[in-house]
């Protein structure tokens, strides 16, 4: 079984005893854990039980009702598409197919070799600069085909853009 | 009426997060006389109720009110929640006072629990938000450094903790009895209400909550007193408001403007019209939640009552413009999608009703709709009333029955007979 580092151990004990309950602890906790780990799988959840003694099941049923913990393993960059009505209309939907053929994934996927995965998400607040995507924590906004193949670029130098259609490129 | 900035005149200076620079500007000038002069807090309550600042985060509900129902001597300790979960779609102002101001947002937070009588405050926060919290985290650090924040603050014997504490993507916390459930290391289920909050809130303490712009606004009622505070709104309405407007708008952005200036205005004057030159279809006036209105339905004075009175909701101020070539089924779908998915499904009207609505939309948006679609809509909004522990099911019935009368025609344009 996998366990959490000594850092992360002592950030989680820090957190626990900084609000009145340790319960309280749980999200901040299974952010920590999903930063070590990548994801909250079974075993994550085990091991924050562990280290915060509580109930897994407890545990679970915390981690399973957030959609910012990932149960399934996500790419090294993670773009979280706005699908909301502000970048809608402002063009979400041609970013997101461009991110698509792009990437050769659909919403929801992940790239073979791991480094990218795309996932639909709710309005983000930012939507006076739509359509906008978070990848991992950082927010991009303003997007348009070009912007998403520099973005690519930027996050792997090798992969190349060419070869596939886009939208942008057809224009 | 032109721009009146109180919460947003210093965004834009680039360095007010820090500390030197915000105090140079005025920041925490109030937090210090308060304590300086020892003000009673009952006294602060009143400045507040004086102001008629109401809440910012969509009900509108009094704040200094809202303050009143705390018990005086609780045996226990009370709590303050800042809500900065800003998830209603359209909405885009609590992560700019968050980024662009976090002093102001920490002064309201002292002076907020000083009249209250709070020693821990926490800032609930949209798990999204990575970079409002690192802001704001670099901001409590300095203002302790500075012993504004913490112990004993300024000699005058008064703690004050502020404590971020991050979210994981649910839409359904910003509800507020769910942040106390999500704060406590739950789900996001909303609660029966009551008992409410300010009885028994987090860790079944007292606890007061609202929203980020709420308590902004504190510092500045205490600069210039309750009455000129008022002054600037409308009779029911202090103040002034920070409206959003995205979409096709010539110029998106935040305006603030006091309450009671006319949606129109906001529209047409500060964010210049529709883009391009296209025509004006609609406006969802206060984030998704709000009943869309058409163009000659402009004519409102943003205000929580009036707007009501017109059919709608001042909501969270989140104008959405909608240029002729939108189209409303995609819209609507768009819409019953989001709460199809961020229905918490504790309740069966609004965990069924919602996906109801979804697939329905969705089948309409794709053209395979027929016209009893629409008056099967129509027969489910009711459904939401007073059934469900919170209005999330509600937020969606009336934009939906909105768009399904208002643009009936449009619908039936999609439908094969
Ligand atoms: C489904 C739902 C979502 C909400 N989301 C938010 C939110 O994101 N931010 C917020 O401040 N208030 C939100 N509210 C309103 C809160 O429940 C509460 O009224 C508010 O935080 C009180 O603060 P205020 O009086 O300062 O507005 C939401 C309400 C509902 C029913
Ligand atoms: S109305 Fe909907 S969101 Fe609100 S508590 Fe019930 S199921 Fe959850
Ligand atoms: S709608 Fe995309 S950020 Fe709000």
């Amino acid at each position: 079984m996998r366990t959490l580092s000594d850092s992360t151990r002592q950030q989680a004990q820090a957190l626990m005893e900084m609000y009145p309950t340790k319960e309280a602890a749980m999200l901040p906790v299974l952010h920590l854990a999903q930063k070590e780990f990548g994801l909250i799988d079974d075993e994550a959840e085990q091991v924050v039980a562990e280290v915060m003694g509580i109930s897994p099941v407890s545990v679970r049923e915390t981690s399973r009702f957030y959609f910012m913990y990932h149960h399934h393993p996500v790419g090294k960059y993670h773009l979280q598409v706005c699908q909301n009505i502000s970048c809608t209309i402002m063009g979400a939907e041609t970013i997101l197919d461009h991110i698509k053929r792009r990437l050769g994934i659909e919403a929801e996927e992940r790239t073979e070799d791991g480094l990218f995965s795309v996932e639909r998400v709710e309005c983000i607040a930012c939507c006076d600069r739509g359509p906008a995507m978070l990848v991992n924590d950082k927010l991009h906004t303003g997007l348009t085909p070009d912007k998403i193949d520099g973005i690519i670029k930027e996050s792997d130098p090798e992969r190349k853009l060419d070869h596939m259609q886009s939208e942008g490129n057809k224009e | 009426m032109p721009e009146l900035k109180l919460v947003s005149k210093n965004f834009e200076y680039d360095d007010q997060p820090d500390i030197k620079s915000a105090m140079s500007r005025g920041a925490y000038q109030q937090w210090k006389r308060v304590l300086s002069e020892k003000i009673p807090p009952e006294d602060i309550i009143e400045e507040v109720k004086t102001a008629k600042l109401r809440g910012q985060g969509g009900a509108g509900f009094p704040a200094g009110v809202k303050w009143g129902f705390v018990p005086k001597d609780s045996p226990k300790p009370k709590y303050l929640c800042v809500n900065a979960d800003e998830g209603e779609p359209g909405t885009f102002k609590d992560r700019a006072l968050l980024e662009k101001d976090p002093h102001q947002l920490l002064e309201g937070i002292a002076i907020t629990c000083y009249a209250v009588g709070i020693h821990t405050a926490f800032i609930y926060m949209r798990g999204e938000f990575y970079e409002p919290q690192r802001i704001v985290q670099d901001a409590i650090d300095q203002a302790k450094k500075e012993g504004l924040l913490g112990e004993n603050i300024s000699g005058s014997g008064f703690n004050l903790e502020v404590i971020i504490h991050m979210g994981a993507g649910a839409y359904i916390c910003g509800e507020e009895t769910a942040l106390l459930n999500s704060l406590e290391g739950g789900k996001g289920w909303p609660r029966l209400k009551p008992p409410f909050p300010a009885l028994v809130g987090a860790f079944n303490c007292p606890t007061v909550i609202n929203n980020v712009e709420t308590i902004s606004g504190v510092p500045h009622i205490l600069r210039m007193g309750g009455e000129e505070f008022a002054k600037i709104g409308t009779e029911k309405d202090g103040g002034t408001k920070l409206f959003g407007v995205s979409g096709h708008a010539a110029k998106p952005g935040l305006y603030e403007l006091p309450m009671g200036t006319s949606l129109k205005e906001l529209i047409y004057d500060h964010a210049g019209g529709v883009r391009d030159g296209k025509g004006l279809k609609a406006v969802i006036p206060g984030g998704s939640s709000t009943p869309i209105l058409k163009p000659d339905e402009l004519d409102i004075p943003l205000e929580f009552e009036a707007m009501m009175d017109a059919g709608t909701m001042l909501g969270s101020g989140a104008a959405v413009v909608l240029d002729e070539t939108v189209s409303i089924p995609q819209v609507f779908m768009v819409m019953s999608r989001f709460y199809a998915h961020e229905s918490c499904g504790q309740c069966t009207p609004c965990r069924e009703g919602c996906t109801w609505v979804y697939k329905t939309a969705k089948k309409i948006a794709e053209g395979n709709g027929q016209p009893s679609d629409l008056d099967l809509i129509l027969d489910i909004a009711p459904m939401f009333n007073g059934t469900t522990v919170c209005p999330l099911g509600a937020a969606l019935a009336a934009p939906a029955v909105a768009m399904v009368e208002k643009f009936r025609d449009e619908f039936l344009k999609l439908m094969k007979n």
